[in-house]
Formats: structure tokens, sequence, C-alpha cells
């Protein structure tokens, strides 16, 4: 429907990483925020080219290792202590070193089911559809083509002169790409 | 001079032969491991189909079994009392043993940054997801009334109770759980790239469509992978302890029971190393035949192969310390049960087994100390199938001899599994088998977008050395500057 068609942003597909990774320091330097890149792996050091800060993963993980340790040992405390003590050879209900094998096992599973869906969902995922997908090309951003987007929400984006910008980056092609 | 020449040898040895063979791109590489899932149904290879057909046909003797065992009850097995732990226990152990390797492959040595861990870690830990799900079902057969498996979950019920906290077999529910839910998210993590790049070349729209639904979106975003990487980077770290504990518990099982030959502080760490042992001989088992029938000799080199057997020396070693500090303390203790027991195993009416199990753990993996036998692919492959059976023994050796004869002699008894204890033990060893043929069939056996961040860093490498000197020559390091 080209009535409804509107503009995701200006996508410039790379051959190497460290092209790609020239290309976002450029791309920063330039002044643009909304900027995203989509490579088929994780290429060091492109986070800090692009200004991305760093991952609050991991205090969401040791949140839910907490949770997972807390969650173990009072299960285990009220069963054996409150609700159903069971005398067996004279030994304390409160035998609080028995109960540190599934503390410890409940800590690990929280935590790391923390970091997965943490991960997912952090990131959006599962999803459906984005409009990056559209992009002429972007099978290969999977295989061995790395791409860089500049969002049309980008305050400073401008269509021709953005794609001057990027043409200036040594890209195989840009592409302005639809949402 | 002695040093500097050692220092030399030290160099070359860094620069050994790339972990990725052949001349490979990024491109080369993703369709070559592809290429394998995308091979269309009908144009199944015959291999597969026979193999496959023969596995499944050992879950349906598993079926048969378990049928048969929820008709009659455990009474079918050659289990009685004194020994209550029979083949379905030794399994039991045995499964969870070789899985751990899967997590070792992929969580210990992502830690350690061991980069031939990129090739084979999405094989082993599918490997480490079969062999638990084999593992797990002997504990729940050997319940007997396996309907009732929920019991062992602490749930609030109407009876008011709840489980004994304070037992290890307890804590084993809660670990095999665990250990499993674990490794089958890692797993799953790992696949989610490798499912996008499967999507991005699936050659028709039914492909497409599946590996687009598990791929759940997934478009390589910076943001995404920085995430992904910390996500990655955590499991690893929570499954380095989980692994070291889920046999530890196993081994606990044993060890808090006054059962002499299990009644030891060292079973945990020893059953630790045995499992890491069995672990590495099940991969090598399977990548050998693998990486030959698919033509994977690139990824999984011979330098692979070399790696794991000096794993499974180093480990083998350990067991092997474990089965002499037995002996050891059965004699230092002065105590009369530990003494018979070890002569018992030597001597008794399962001595066989016992000088098996020494010749397939003790002597035959001494082999490895030589790089001769380590480079014969085939002489390794046997002995990794000789280190299957030797811990299989080790387990048979641990419960059932010790079981057997413990104090008094009115109370001894002969165990001898049934024909219904192996229907059980080979139908697990076809679930395995099914499940990894699927695996083989429909999904990446290797952990493509890794193996991508390799070959670049491989490259760099490369260049690296090559802005030195002449590429490819020995790196020496200066004298004198640290051994």
């Amino acid at each position: 429907m080209q009535d409804n068609y509107q503009v995701y942003g200006l996508v410039a597909e790379f051959e190497t990483s460290d092209q790609l990774l020239a290309a976002a320091r450029a791309t920063k330097d330039a002044g643009y925020r909304k900027v995203e890149s989509y490579t088929p792996f994780a290429v060091e050091g492109l986070n800090e080219a692009l200004g991305q800060r760093k991952t609050r993963l991991p205090w969401l993980v040791l949140v839910g290792g907490l949770l997972g340790a807390a969650t173990g040992f009072l299960m285990q405390t009220i069963a054996s202590v409150y609700d159903y003590p069971w005398l067996v050879a004279g030994r304390p209900y409160f035998s609080w070193q028995a109960f540190v094998p599934i503390t410890f096992e409940m800590t690990i599973l929280l935590a790391a089911g923390t970091a997965v869906f943490g991960m997912l969902l952090l990131n959006h995922l599962p999803r459906h559809y984005h409009p990056i997908f559209n992009t002429p090309g972007f099978k290969r951003a999977s295989v061995d083509r790395f791409f860089l987007a500049i969002e049309a929400a980008d305050p400073r984006y401008n269509p021709t002169e953005t794609t001057e910008f990027l043409r200036g980056l040594n890209p195989l092609r840009v592409s302005e790409v639809g949402c | 001079m002695q040093q500097s020449k050692r220092l030399q040898s030290y160099g070359t040895v860094e620069q050994e032969e790339p972990l990725i063979q052949g001349d490979h791109s990024y491109g080369t590489l993703t369709t070559k491991i592809n290429s394998i899932p995308f091979v269309p149904l009908r144009r199944t290879p015959i291999g597969w189909l026979l193999l496959f057909s023969l596995s499944f046909l050992l879950l349906m003797v598993f079926f048969a079994a378990v049928t048969y065992l929820l008709i009659q009850g455990v009474g079918i097995w050659g289990i009685n009392i004194p020994v209550g732990w029979g083949l379905d226990i030794v399994n039991f152990v045995w499964w969870i043993g070789i899985g751990h390797a899967g997590t070792l492959i992929s969580a210990v040595l992502l830690l350690l940054r061991q980069p031939w861990r990129n090739s084979i870690n999405r094989l082993s830990e599918a490997m480490t997801i079969f062999a638990v799900a084999c593992a797990g079902l002997f504990p729940i057969l050997h319940l007997g009334r396996i309907w009732l498996f929920y019991w062992l979950l602490p749930y609030p019920n109407n009876l008011g109770m709840w489980p004994m906290f304070r037992s290890p077999l307890t804590w084993d529910v809660f670990a095999v759980s665990t250990y499993g839910t674990v490794s089958l998210l890692f797993w799953l993590v790992g696949l989610i790239p490798d499912f996008a790049s499967l999507r991005d070349q699936a050659p028709n729209r039914a492909r497409r469509l599946i590996y687009g639904a598990l791929a759940l979106g997934w478009r390589g975003a910076g943001k995404h992978w920085q995430r992904y990487e910390m996500a990655y980077l955590l499991l690893a770290g929570l499954a380095t302890p989980l692994v070291v504990s889920v046999h530890s518990i196993v081994a606990l099982d044993f060890s808090v029971s006054q059962v002499p030959g299990w009644h030891t502080t060292f079973f945990p760490p020893y059953f630790v190393a045995g499992a890491i042992f069995s672990g590495f001989a099940m991969v090598l088992t399977l990548i050998i035949p693998i990486r030959k029938y698919y033509g994977l000799k690139d990824f999984v080199t011979d330098r692979h192969l070399d790696f794991m057997a000096k794993v499974m020396l180093t480990t083998g070693l350990i067991v092997f310390y474990g089965y002499m500090a037995e002996i050891f303390y059965a004699w230092y203790s002065g105590n009369e049960y530990e003494r018979f027991m070890v002569w018992n195993r030597m001597t008794g009416p399962y001595a066989p087994a016992y000088w098996a199990l020494i010749a397939c753990n003790g002597i035959i993996p001494q082999l490895l100390w030589f790089r001769r036998f380590r480079s014969n692919v085939p002489l390794l492959f046997v002995v990794s199938l000789i280190i299957n059976i030797g811990m299989w023994l080790e387990r048979f050796v641990i419960i059932v001899i010790s079981l057997h004869r413990d104090y008094l002699p009115s109370a001894w008894h002969m165990y001898t599994p049934t024909i219904w204890d192996w229907a059980t033990y080979i139908g697990t060893i076809g679930l395995f088998f099914t499940l990894l043929f699927l695996f083989l069939r429909f999904l990446p056996i290797i952990n493509v977008f890794e193996m991508r961040h390799l070959l670049h860093e491989e490259h760099e490498a490369a260049h690296r050395h090559g802005k030195g000197g002449q590429h490819g020559e020995a790196y020496t390091p200066t004298p004198g500057a640290g051994d």
C-alpha cells in the first residue's frame, strides 16, 4: 500500500566487520543516535562504537539467583521446622547444613532462567515482524554481511544528507527501508 | 641450549594447525553446516534411515519393557534384598555421568577461553540433554508406582507431608531436574542465531516457516548480541558449579549411607572426574563417525580429537587414583568390613567385572600418553568405546558388589539382571540414539555463529603474525621472560 508507506530508515551493507566498525564510529561521531548494527556474529567493540550502554542483565540475574536461594531455603525451613517437623534420630529440625544443596540448586535454576528469559524479554523476542527484514539482501545478515541502520526517527535524519553520509562510508549498497 | 630449545618447542605448539581447516569463508562455512538439515525429506540418506530405524526399534523395546513393568511391578527385575539398587541405578549414574562432558565443553571451556570447544559444543550439549533424559527415566521407573512420581516434589498436599529435605535422594530430585532444565536452556539459547541463519537460507517455505518460528525473530542487532553474549556467559558461569554439584550429589546418594564401599568422603570428586571421563569418551564415540560421515573434518580436526583424548587421559588418571585410594583406605582404616569389601571385589563372585573395570579404565587409557595412539583415529574410537564400557562396569562394581555382601552373611544375596533389566537399558540406548539421529537430521550440528566468530579471530591472528615476521613462523618468546 503506497499510501501507508512510511520510512523506517536507511540501511548500509558492508562486507567486513572492520568496515562496519569504522562506519559505526563515524556514524556516532556524526551525531546520529538511533543507530543499530545487524551482524552474523557478535563483533567486538561494536557496542562501544555505537555508544550503547552496558546491559542490565547481570543485575537481573543476581536478583533471580537471590530469589532462588531465598525460595529454596525458606521452603525447606518452613516445611521441616514448622509445617511438618519430623524427628529423625534426634537431629535438630533446623538442620540448615542439609538444606544447602537444594538452596544451591534453586539459586542456579532461577538465575539461569532469569538469564535466558531476561535476555529474551529485554530484546523483545520472540517478535513476529520487524521493518529491518524489508532490507534488500538482509538474508545475508545471518550469514556473511554486516549492516548498519540509521532510523528515520533520529533527529538528525535527513533522507538526502543521511544517504550521502552513508555512501561516503564505503558500503556495498545503501537502501531506504519501509515499515 | 636446553632452555631455549624448550621455549622454542613451546612456541611451535602455539603455532599448530588452525582449528578450522580448508579455505573457508563465513558463507561457505554456514552453507556447509546448514546443508545437512536442508537435505530434502525424500532424499534422506539411506544410512541415516537404517540407523534411525534401528534406534527406533530399540526405543520400542523400551516401551515394551516399561509397559510390562507397569503391569507387573519391579519384581520383573533382578533386584532383591539386599541388592535393592540394580541395573536401574547403574544405568542412571552411567547416563548422567555421560551428560557431564557436554556441560564441561560448553561451560567450563567457554570460561577458560578454549576456542576448540566451538565446533563440538552443539553436539556435546545435545548429547547431554539426551543422556539426562535417559538418566531421569531410571529413578522414576525404579519407584515402582511411577504414576506417583510427583510425590518426589514438594507441593502442598492434603496428606500434610513434605519430602525429607535432609536426604540426598531428595537433593538428587532437585539436582537432576535443575541440571536437565539448565542444559536445555543453554542448548536452546545457543541455537537461536543458528535458527536465524537456517531461516534465511531455507530452500523452501515450510522450512523457512519452521526455522523462522524457532529463531524467535532473531535479527542479529548489536544490542541483542550484547545481551545475548552476556546471558551466554552468565549461563556458563552458572552451569560450571552446577555440573560439579550434580554428580557430587549423586555420589552423596551413596556415601551418606553406611554400606561398606559406599561410605567414603572422596566419592564426590571421584564421581565428578569419572563423569567427565565417561562423557568425553561418549563425545569421541559419537563425533568420530559423525565427522567422517558428514564430511566435517575441516571443523572437527585431528587436533580436536587430540585435545579430547588428553582430557580423557587426565580425568582417567584421577579415576584410577580413586580406585587405588579405595583399596588404600580399606586397608588403612583397619575396618574389617571395608577390607572384606575390597577383597570381595577382587576375588568374589563378581571379580571378572572388577578386573575388566581395571583393564578398561585403568590400563587401556594409558595408551593415550602417546601421540602416536592419540592421532590414530580408529584406535581412539575403540579406546573411547572401551572407556564407555569401563565406566558402566564401575557403577556396577560400586553398586552391586557393595550391596550383595554387606555385614551379616545371612543377609547376603547374589544379583542377576533379568532380561527386563537389559531390555530397559538397551531401550534407553534406543531413546538416546533416536533423539540423536533426529538432531543430526534437522538441526545444525555445529554451532555456526560461534564458528564464524572463530574464523574471524583466526583470520585476525594470522594477520597479526603476518605483520610480525614470515607467516607461520614459530613464535619465540624472549628467553628469561618467564617460563
